[in-house]
């Protein structure tokens, strides 16, 4: 369970970018969270990934508040998350290429023993083929640099994960495969899914409910 | 009448060790006033070097060949000088795919504007400027309040915007959008879609989006350009490709089955390396219909490059 209670975040002191916002995602779910671009939803991943310290408000997971941020926060608390941004380019290191881009929060935790196993795994549930993981990430195209930053942020078995536009940059295609890449580690894992976005025909049809910033007030959706 | 026809354009990166990259082979189209080309297809196959192309924007590793006609002019074969001082900008507006990187960071958006005015139209004198800057933020919807800051301090939808202003100030005859609704929300998107195609459909320009975005194509296309690994694969009309009956190449019916208000379901595989293509068709690999004939490379008829594309009869099963 994971529990944003009355967040306001941003970067200025007296400018909030996001007011008293409340959500919660059970055990397993799907909740997609949609609004219109600069309103603030994906500070609210940030808060929400451990990546950015709100102005005041209370993250709960499983019920135990959540008191530092960033590299300060326990290290159960942050590799519980995996994160995916919109754009890959910015969020992966250019000098690694793609098989220790992947393994990277393997080697951060210390448990470089599972690097082989782990790398190869991810990237066949990816599609990623042997030959691209030896590349570096200008030689590849960004469909399949999201493809590794999907297997990076699945690699340490995260129980959240949060993916912050993952398909905008994406053709039809990819997104689809990416969507089918996260749901079927879903469905092994249990893990809850907190996806944001600007795509309400996309959200509509994979997350459970969606959550519209404007109002804040929930729609169910079938999924 | 006819803006831009180009007629065979292949574009071949040398790269070290004497690989060549095929980012464009014999790419045929035309873009007429009044009319909006999409070209589609996924990332990596080619549509940014396409642009690139026609703008002689292309790395020195380069080479073209064929021709990309604009009037009497042809812009492969022109030199830097009439690409720089007739054509950009005041021929071809480029509307490009991510603003953040193309806005220059230490500058406003107000300075920015005025000084493209400057120095693409006659007007003169800082008051000038400035109403003329402001009406150029007008038109691409660009909120006035926002003109005096720097671009970091913009959103993505908003610096689309800013680069969307500064594209149209030359009015010029041809507009090229690179991935224009790139990061913007559903709305955003058909805002500057609609943008687009009222600056076609009013002033009678020809229009050619690039996109991976098949709904923003949708909306504003008159024609559809399928590109894969490099290749135009399929041309044609977008009520047809979009509506009843449907694409005729195996790829573009994949790649509206990925939609999300559609099957959902991606193409298997990925697509080949533009530096390793097959022999035969490219998609070959990834197609469900492909046979012994796929080995040899399909030629494009009328609207479609493939040995055994759908036909009208059996596209509603």
């Amino acid at each position: 369970m994971l529990e944003l209670r009355a967040i306001t975040a941003g970067y200025e002191r007296h400018a909030p970018v996001v007011r008293d916002f409340s959500l919660t995602v059970g055990p397993g779910e799907v909740v997609g969270l949609l609004g219109p671009s600069g309103c603030g939803k994906s500070t609210l991943a940030r808060v929400a990934a451990l990546l950015h310290r709100p102005d005041s408000g209370t993250l709960l997971l499983d019920g135990e508040p959540v008191r530092h941020w960033r590299h300060r926060a326990a290290r159960a608390q942050r590799t519980a998350f995996g994160v995916v941004f919109q754009q890959p380019r910015l969020a992966a290191d250019p000098r690694l290429r793609l098989a220790h881009l992947i393994a990277e929060p393997l080697y951060a935790t210390g448990r470089r023993s599972e690097v082989p196993d782990r790398v190869t795994e991810l990237a066949s549930a990816v599609g990623l083929t042997p030959d691209l993981l030896t590349r570096r990430p200008h030689e590849v195209s960004d469909g399949q640099l999201q493809r590794a930053c999907l297997a990076r942020a699945l690699v340490l078995r995260p129980r959240w994960l949060i993916c912050d536009e993952m398909t905008a940059m994406l053709d039809a295609s990819t997104g689809a495969a990416l969507v089918a890449v996260v749901e079927a580690y879903r469905s092994t894992t249990g893990a809850a899914l907190l996806a944001v976005g600007h795509d309400r025909t996309l959200l509509n049809r994979w997350c459970g409910r969606t959550v519209h910033w404007e109002t804040s007030c929930e729609v169910p959706e079938a999924s | 009448m006819t803006v831009l026809s180009v007629r065979g354009l292949s574009v071949r990166f040398l790269m070290p060790g004497g690989r060549r990259v095929a980012a464009v082979t014999d790419a045929h189209f035309d873009a007429a006033a009044g009319e909006c080309l999409a070209l589609i297809g996924e990332s990596g196959c080619g549509k940014s070097v396409l642009v690139s192309a026609l703008l002689g924007l292309l790395p020195a590793n380069a080479q073209t060949a064929g021709e990309a006609r604009l009037g009497d002019l042809d812009l492969l074969a022109a030199d830097e000088r009439t690409l720089a001082r007739t054509v950009r900008g005041r021929r071809i507006g480029l509307i490009p795919q991510s603003p953040a990187a193309h806005l220059t960071p230490v500058r406003t958006i107000r300075s920015q504007l005025e000084e493209t005015v400057a120095a693409l139209t006659g007007v003169r004198g800082r008051a000038a400027l400035r109403s003329a800057a402001e009406q150029a933020a007008r038109r691409a919807a660009f909120p006035e309040d926002h003109l005096d800051r720097h671009p970091h301090e913009l959103s993505g939808g908003l610096a689309q915007r800013a680069a969307t202003a500064l594209a149209l100030v030359g009015d010029a005859p041809l507009l090229l959008a690179d991935e224009p609704t790139t990061g913007l929300d559903r709305d955003l998107v058909d805002h500057t879609v609609d943008e687009l195609r009222r600056h076609v459909d009013t002033a009678g320009r020809a229009l050619l989006v690039i996109t991976h975005d098949l709904a923003a194509a949708e909306r504003v296309a008159d024609r559809v350009a399928v590109m894969y690994a490099g290749r135009v694969v399929e041309l044609t009309d977008a009520d047809a490709f979009f509506g009843a009956p449907g694409p005729r190449h195996p790829y573009s019916r994949g790649l509206l089955r990925a939609l999300p208000d559609r099957a959902f379901t991606a193409i298997p595989g990925m697509p080949p390396e533009l530096g390793n293509l097959p022999d035969g068709c490219a998609f070959a690999a990834r197609c469900d219909r492909a046979a012994a004939t796929c080995a040899t490379r399909p030629p494009m008829t009328a609207t479609v490059a493939c040995h055994h594309p759908y036909v009208p009869e059996d596209s509603h099963a």
